[in-house]
């Protein structure tokens, strides 16, 4: 797997804006998610990352432009944990169950749906936090249940919404070698990150969001200076690592000796 | 046991706790859904705003001022909606314009014309006196209606209360749903308003809720909880509105009370960081 996309299209994106209350946020992007695609989107905030996603899933209608998807797609979707309501009443099991298909009309769960759960959640190592609250998990633990509610759906196509946004860099080490298996086995991953160093630069594929799309290619095409520079409006200076890519901010820290008057 | 048996022995009694028991079922189970979602105050609003449309169908058409309430109820939260999704005014802002003002209008249409069937003060405060096998029917069948919602939608209406983003990438109607919650909600307040009162109504759908989120982590086992308390609460201040002479909905509210400052007894810290945030995201899902 190459993770660049060659395989058949699943979704696309033709010269599309958005906006929000005649806003314009993205502008003109164009963009296709194939079958063996593993992509970073990455960009500052308020570049437009979360509205892309938007687009994908189709929760958003663009003001210009055209999104095709395949027919009968199954997309499964892991939001920001940021914006979860953590009180509320909820288990894991129930949580995960939730993404259940919706043809079923009982409320409680089948053996079979049970089973699936659990498979799911031992998959991901959290089978034994079934009947926990959500609140009592670590944030590594909650990115794993909504991981497992998405999976549930068995998509084609996982859009993940900074997945490794407020956890420490043991979780996010594993959260990568998770989707790159998921990668593995045959699904499609989009995911937006702001995290350069800790996840952008060990994805296959990039593309630079600020607006519009900047730059698009592996790490070593797009993250350079130039490109870096047009996406977050800033200098950087690109380095390389044991063959990766580590971005260094130019701009000096007060705390530097001689910068501060 | 005498206590118990004496009051059943009157018609009026019987007929009472049953539509208490029920009242209390039904606001309990939406309840839940409300307090989620932090629509309490929807639920405030539009018990007021069906008292509007109440005194203005007892005028128009007496025979039918049921289904006129409860269309005027309907129409209400869909006013509130579409006020807060159109324009910059906030949903509270928008349910206290709206609701509020139906409210005076039935205040000054009962002032200048009086009423056919209930009195002013028992539209109020509730009444078990005078309760028609008609609106028993009534209140079972929007029992029945509320559960079979509860029941058959149970994914799509606890997706949508949770995370309705993710619902509606998932195969879940969310505006659908969230419509015909306000819906059901218009018509179970419209079921319940005679014997738990316009003012008290918002508060059996919020106490049965609240205290059953203080007692479980779980969602299934809240919406058991709180439809039980509810119900428990109708029948225990049945019989403390008969021994006290005073009207049935103060009596149902102030056994939810004491239940209420009871669990937070019991379960102290835990039971308030449970209940904590209930109402933390009202302007979003009120406006989405």
């Amino acid at each position: 797997m190459t993770g660049t996309g060659v395989g058949p299209e699943l979704i696309r994106l033709n010269g599309v804006n958005a906006s929000y209350d005649h806003q314009l946020v993205l502008q003109d992007v164009s963009f296709h998610v194939h079958e063996d695609q593993f992509t970073g989107i990455v960009g500052p905030s308020g570049a437009g990352k979360t509205t892309l996603l938007r687009l994908l899933l189709q929760t958003l209608e663009p003001v210009a432009g055209t999104v095709w998807r395949e027919p009968g797609l199954r997309v499964g979707y892991v939001p920001q944990l940021e914006s979860v309501n953590w009180n509320f009443p909820i288990t894991v099991f129930e949580c995960v169950l939730m993404s259940r298909k919706s043809s079923r009309l009982r409320p409680w769960a089948s053996p079979s749906e049970k089973a699936r759960v659990f498979a799911v959640l031992d998959r991901l190592g959290i089978g034994d936090l079934a009947e926990r609250h959500i609140r009592e998990l670590s944030g590594g633990q909650q990115q794993r249940m909504f991981l497992a509610r998405a999976l549930l759906r068995q998509p084609q196509v996982l859009l993940l919404d900074e997945p490794t946004s407020g956890v420490d860099i043991s979780t996010r080490h594993d959260i990568l070698h998770l989707l790159a298996d998921l990668h593995e086995d045959g699904m499609a991953i989009v995911l937006t990150t702001h995290d350069l160093n800790g996840i952008a630069t060990h994805l296959p594929h990039l593309v630079c969001v600020n607006k519009s799309i900047v730059g698009e290619g592996t790490p070593s095409d797009v993250m350079t200076s130039e490109v870096l520079e047009r996406t977050f409006g800033a200098r950087m200076e690109v380095l390389e690592h044991l063959g990766v890519r580590l971005v260094v901010d130019e701009a000096p820290s007060p705390y530097t000796p001689g910068t501060r008057i | 046991m005498e206590t118990l048996l004496e009051p059943l022995g009157y018609a009026f009694f019987q007929k009472g706790l049953i539509v208490a028991s029920l009242s209390g079922a039904i606001l309990g189970l939406i309840g839940v859904y409300i307090v989620l979602r932090g629509m309490s105050y929807i639920g405030h609003g539009l018990a007021h705003s069906i008292f509007g449309g109440f005194a203005a169908m007892q005028l128009f058409a007496a025979k039918f001022y049921a289904i006129g309430a409860g269309l005027w109820g309907i129409l209400s939260a869909l006013a509130i909606t579409s006020v807060t999704k159109r324009s910059r005014v906030g949903a509270d802002a928008a349910i206290g314009v709206i609701t509020i003002a139906s409210f005076a209008l039935g205040v000054a249409l009962f002032a200048k014309f009086g009423t056919s069937g209930p009195s002013f003060e028992n539209a109020l405060f509730g009444s078990i006196l005078g309760i028609t096998t008609g609106q028993i029917v009534g209140l079972v069948a929007v029992t029945v209606l509320t559960a079979s919602f509860v029941f058959l939608r149970y994914r799509a209406l606890l997706f949508s209360t949770f995370d309705p983003d993710v619902a509606a990438v998932s195969g879940v109607n969310v505006g659908r749903i969230e419509a015909a919650l306000m819906v059901v909600l218009s018509l179970a307040i419209l079921a319940t308003l005679t014997v738990i009162g316009v003012t008290l109504v918002a508060a059996m759908l919020v106490i049965p809720a609240v205290i059953a989120r203080m007692l479980t982590d779980s969602f299934g086992r809240m919406l058991a909880y709180s439809t039980l308390i509810g119900t428990l609460c109708g029948l225990v201040g049945m019989y403390t509105s008969y021994y006290a002479d005073v009207p049935s909905g103060t009596m149902i509210v102030l056994v939810g009370a004491a239940l209420f400052i009871v669990v937070l007894a019991t379960t102290g810290g835990s039971g308030l960081r449970r209940s904590a945030g209930l109402d933390s995201h009202s302007e979003d899902l009120v406006s989405k």
